[in-house]
């Protein structure tokens, strides 16, 4: 689960991260009220939407020659005019693709004096199974192409989790970041506390890019993007509280209700599958054949028949699906209740497209009589192979 | 032979008495009669399970108690996310030399935990989020369907739970079946590693073939490709074949943004193919020729 910027920088500060002062606001009304209470004389006012590239990002109605989604202002006049430009417009950034995102929130942000920029990350490093500081001098860019074109200005400390951080993984981190004086005394202060909100708030992922060195000498995290480990927001009620569900696709809260694991895609063939990893090679076998996908869809292995149906029903409900299929390999999943779900989903919301069914494993031919017994007009298919070439030969007529 | 398990490993379940545990220990005790010895609950020690066909075990108070009592060498966990992680501690503490943890959606922060314990510990975990293991007419640990394997000369090793059945299935129609299929999971954080398994199919003289199944999302398999490598200038290597799900996957979603950094832009379908391909995996373009691509390869 992601977070916005502004509750990701008041989570940190709770922490005693170093970061400036701000307030978010939902409409231009607040912006005067808010950069005044703010030191000034340079604010910031940043567009809050689940996406990177923001700066560079360009607003849809505002034409190419308007500034992006990250604004300097000099005075508080400046603020409630941009608030008012930038508020219910859509932000379109290498990150949300073309359709972009409509822009429902700022952060009006005290300005900073910047000397330097730095990368620092945290996330959990698999290769070693602990969580890991990925820092870099090269703050404000992104990430990947340095690591792609400069891999050696990137340094990976993993923390061992009975030590926590040790004097010996600052010290790594301070040289590999050049920091010195007050700017190392500050690091050597916040690094352990990011530690410490990362685990404790099951974080999958704590980016801080940039992390500055202000012109003062002291450190304050710039930008801060925070995702959590949604297997574990069961022990995090408040963390829960901050989801915007303005930011996700419809069709994905409503799969989230059931704990589904769905994607949307952009192609027409619907997908319903149990386990992760046949549920993509499903959607790479559709590619393989010539279509495209409309959906990653994970039914999982305890599935019940109410929850079979509901992913049916979100499947058939996007208009873009002009086929359906049904891939099961039962071993927790039993082909029965898949089958009965399927059947129940049906009968509740009609069929409008061809629908191809696979099934094998547990219960295999139980499923398959209560297909056969339904009346529906359903396709069987012997294997994936199969089961591939008949949606797609149904789409194409 | 096989890998890991056969017809003497004796299993515990913990979280017997719960409705998946319960399935699919009456599928085990159904499957050539696998030794499972007892169930672990701490507040129903002493009492009996009953499976639905008048199966019994014994179930004890605890995972030490039940080693003592059994001699159990393994044991499988059906438990709820939320104690899975101090489940596997338990045994990890009981030093059951073989856990095998079935349970999906473990948050990562208790596995890096349970990661720490295992280190310094001489046990095995098999997963989490994985479907367990499985060698035919001998021992089945978890959740696979009994019904298509086949007893034979492949070794499958899979992050993925259903396409290792896919695998299996397949390599049964072509009449080459399996000496062990192995599921290590889809979690981040695991306890064991393509590296690990491929180990043990090239010392096992049973296993003439491999076929290694990988997904999208950090680097075990190129892990395991550079282990192929070098192990094959050794002399060790046997013929195999593979897949990768997850071509089709959107950048983003499925995996990690910065994950791919640490690895250093590795972790995508078409990295982990190429890697294995250099490696002398023929890795097939669609899932359902998993068992004739290993055939052609068989014929050379």
């Amino acid at each position: 689960m992601n977070i916005h910027e502004y509750q990701a920088k008041a989570l940190l500060k709770s922490y005693g991260a170093p970061v400036a002062e701000g307030v978010a606001i939902f409409s231009a009304d607040e912006a005067e009220a808010a950069a005044k209470s703010l030191p000034g004389p340079l604010y910031v006012v940043k567009s809050q939407i689940h996406a990177g590239g923001r700066g560079k990002g360009k607003f849809k109605e505002l034409g190419p020659d308007a500034k992006g989604g990250v604004r300097l202002s000099k005075s508080v006049d400046e603020v409630v005019a941009n608030a008012k430009e930038m508020l219910g417009n859509t932000l379109v950034t290498a990150q949300t693709g073309p359709a972009g995102k409509q822009v429902n929130r700022l952060y009006i942000e005290d300005g900073a004096d910047i000397d330097r920029e730095l990368y620092l990350s945290l996330l959990v490093d698999r290769s070693v199974g602990q969580v890991a500081f990925v820092v870099s001098t090269e703050g404000g860019m992104d990430i990947e192409a340095v690591a792609h074109d400069t891999p050696e200005k990137i340094l990976t400390v993993a923390i061992d989790p009975e030590a926590g951080v040790t004097a010996a993984d600052l010290a790594k981190l301070t040289a590999a970041l050049k920091l010195e004086g007050e700017a190392k005394a500050d690091a050597e202060k916040l690094f352990p506390i990011l530690y410490k909100a990362f685990v404790e708030k099951d974080m999958s992922l704590l980016e801080i890019n940039p992390l500055i060195v202000m012109k003062n000498g002291r450190m304050r995290v710039l930008d801060a993007k925070v995702s959590f480990d949604g297997n574990a927001l069961f022990r995090h009620e408040d963390i829960k509280a901050l989801r915007d569900e303005t930011e996700e696709d419809a069709k994905e809260i409503e799969a989230s209700k059931w704990d589904l694991a769905y994607v949307a895609l952009d192609g027409n063939i619907g997908c319903m599958v149990n386990g992760a990893g046949l549920a993509m090679a499903t959607m790479d076998i559709i590619k393989l054949y010539g279509k495209e996908p409309a959906n990653f869809c994970d039914v999982g292995g305890g599935a019940g028949k109410e929850k079979v149906a509901a992913a049916f029903k979100i499947i058939t409900a996007d208009p873009k699906v002009e086929g359906i299929l049904v891939n099961i390999f039962g071993g927790i999943m039993k082909c029965d209740v898949i089958a009965e779900g399927v059947v129940a989903a049906v009968q509740e919301v009609g069929l409008k497209v061809p629908l191809v069914v696979r099934l094998e494993g547990t219960n295999v031919e139980l499923g398959k009589k209560i297909l056969n017994e339904s009346g529906l007009a359903i396709t069987a298919a012997d294997d994936l192979d199969d089961a591939a070439k008949k949606i797609v030969a149904a789409i194409n007529g | 032979m096989s890998i890991l398990v056969n017809k003497n490993t004796k299993v515990l379940v913990q979280g017997l008495t719960g409705k998946t545990g319960t399935f699919h220990t009456e599928q085990a005790l159904a499957y050539y009669g696998t030794k499972m010895v007892g169930g672990i609950h701490p507040k129903k020690g002493g009492e009996t399970w009953t499976g639905s066909k008048g199966e019994t075990l014994p179930i004890f108070a605890s995972v030490a108690e039940g080693k003592e009592k059994t001699g159990a060498d393994a044991s499988v966990i059906y438990v709820p996310p939320a104690g899975a992680a101090d489940a596997i501690i338990e045994a990890i503490d009981a030093e059951i030399p073989f856990i095998t943890c079935i349970t999906e959606g473990i948050p990562v922060a208790d596995m890096v935990r349970v990661k720490a314990r295992l280190d310094r510990s001489s046990s095995r975990l098999l997963g989490p989020n994985c479907p367990g293991i499985l060698t035919p007419e001998e021992c089945k640990i978890g959740i696979m369907p009994g019904s298509i394997f086949r007893k034979g000369s492949v070794g499958i090793v899979s992050r993925s739970g259903t396409l290792t059945y896919e695998a299996v299935f397949q390599t049964s129609n072509e009449g080459l079946g399996q000496t062990t299929a192995v599921g290590i999971g889809g979690d981040p954080v695991k306890g064991t590693e393509f590296i690990d398994v491929l180990e043990m199919f090239l010392a096992d003289d049973a296993t003439t073939s491999i076929i290694m199944i990988g997904e999208i999302g950090g680097s075990a398999e190129e892990d395991a490709a550079q282990f192929l490598i070098d192990e094959a200038r050794k002399g060790r290597k046997k013929p195999m074949a593979g897949f990768i799900a997850g071509r089709t996957a959107p950048k983003g979603r499925t995996m990690g943004h910065a994950g791919a950094v640490v690895s250093g832009g590795k972790g995508d379908a078409e990295s982990k193919i190429a890697a294995m391909e250099a490696a002398g995996i023929r890795v097939s373009p669609s899932p359902a020729r998993l068992g004739k691509t290993l055939v052609e390869v068989l014929k050379g």
